[in-house]
């Protein structure tokens, strides 16, 4: 079952990815993204992330692709159907170099020698994995928020530093001057 | 058959793959928030390599405090704050040049 799942999912997941660097309109780039996001989603729930999987769907298929879309609408360009895709003979040379970098890290983690090997690889689906409890949103949320044990609250602070700037920054390069 | 059935490789390839394609839509195309979808694919890419890391770790201190989907969490974060600034950056930018197209924002270009 998680077998079919898996497999259906990261076609749609790499079909989709494909369709919004491919597609000629913007718009339908942002709604490919969408698609993407929910995917990767899926993935998530595969390997017993469900915060993360949450977080995806809250963060990244609500609010990263809203604001891209609200930024499409904000800089509507002249013609509508003004093609995105490249003009000139670039294309070629970045999918050489994009082509090179996935074949490097595919063959990193695939065929170079005692790259997974340590970490379990050759153990099926699940099994040779940690026993995690069913839910792991509390161990996440001790991780990040306990003071006393090993955990990250530093990280977390500064994460919320990062946000802070973020958003005054934003404010403020996209102020209307 | 162990081909089939999803192991750690099978999760490591696909995020090698979807971090190769957001790199080519990073590198080629020509409107700047095309350009930032994708850098989104290319973070999630890695965060999917993280997570299948996590799952599939089996040395004991690590595999229990959930390393992997921590360090996801922080991408999540860092990547939401990248949008946020750089849609504020292609706005502003629109508003003085009327393009997002980046072959035209030549301004720091020698």
């Amino acid at each position: 079952m998680a077998t079919l799942v898996f497999w259906v999912v990261a076609i749609i997941l790499v079909g989709s990815a494909l369709w919004v660097v491919s597609a000629r309109r913007i718009v339908h780039s942002a709604l490919g993204l969408f698609v993407v996001f929910a995917m990767a989603s899926g993935i998530f729930l595969l390997l017993n992330a469900e915060f993360i999987a949450i977080v995806q769907i809250l963060i990244y298929a609500g609010a990263v692709t809203i604001l891209i879309l609200f930024a499409l609408m904000l800089t509507r360009v002249s013609n509508p159907n003004q093609d995105t895709n490249p003009n000139s003979k670039g294309w070629l040379a970045a999918l050489v170099m994009s082509a090179l970098v996935a074949a490097g890290v595919v063959f990193a983690s695939t065929f170079a020698r005692s790259s997974t090997s340590l970490l379990g690889g050759r153990t099926p689906y699940g099994a040779g994995a940690c026993p995690l409890p069913p839910n792991n949103v509390i161990y996440i949320g001790q991780l990040l928020y306990s003071p006393t044990c090993y955990s990250y609250v530093l990280p977390f602070e500064i994460a919320s530093l990062v946000l802070l700037v973020a958003i005054v920054g934003a404010i403020v390069i996209g102020r209307e001057d | 058959m162990d081909l089939i059935h999803p192991t750690l490789t099978h999760f490591l390839v696909l995020g090698a793959v979807l971090f190769g394609i957001g790199l080519y839509g990073a590198l080629a195309k020509r409107n700047a928030i095309a350009i930032l979808m994708g850098i989104e694919i290319m973070l999630n890419a890695v965060n999917i390599t993280l997570v299948a890391f996590s799952f599939y770790n089996t040395v004991k201190p690590y595999s229990t405090f959930l390393t992997g989907q921590i360090f996801a969490i922080f991408i999540i974060t860092v990547a939401a704050a990248e949008a946020a600034v750089a849609l504020a950056m292609i706005i502003s930018i629109y508003r003085k040049r009327s393009t997002v197209d980046v072959g035209e924002i030549n301004l720091m270009k020698w």
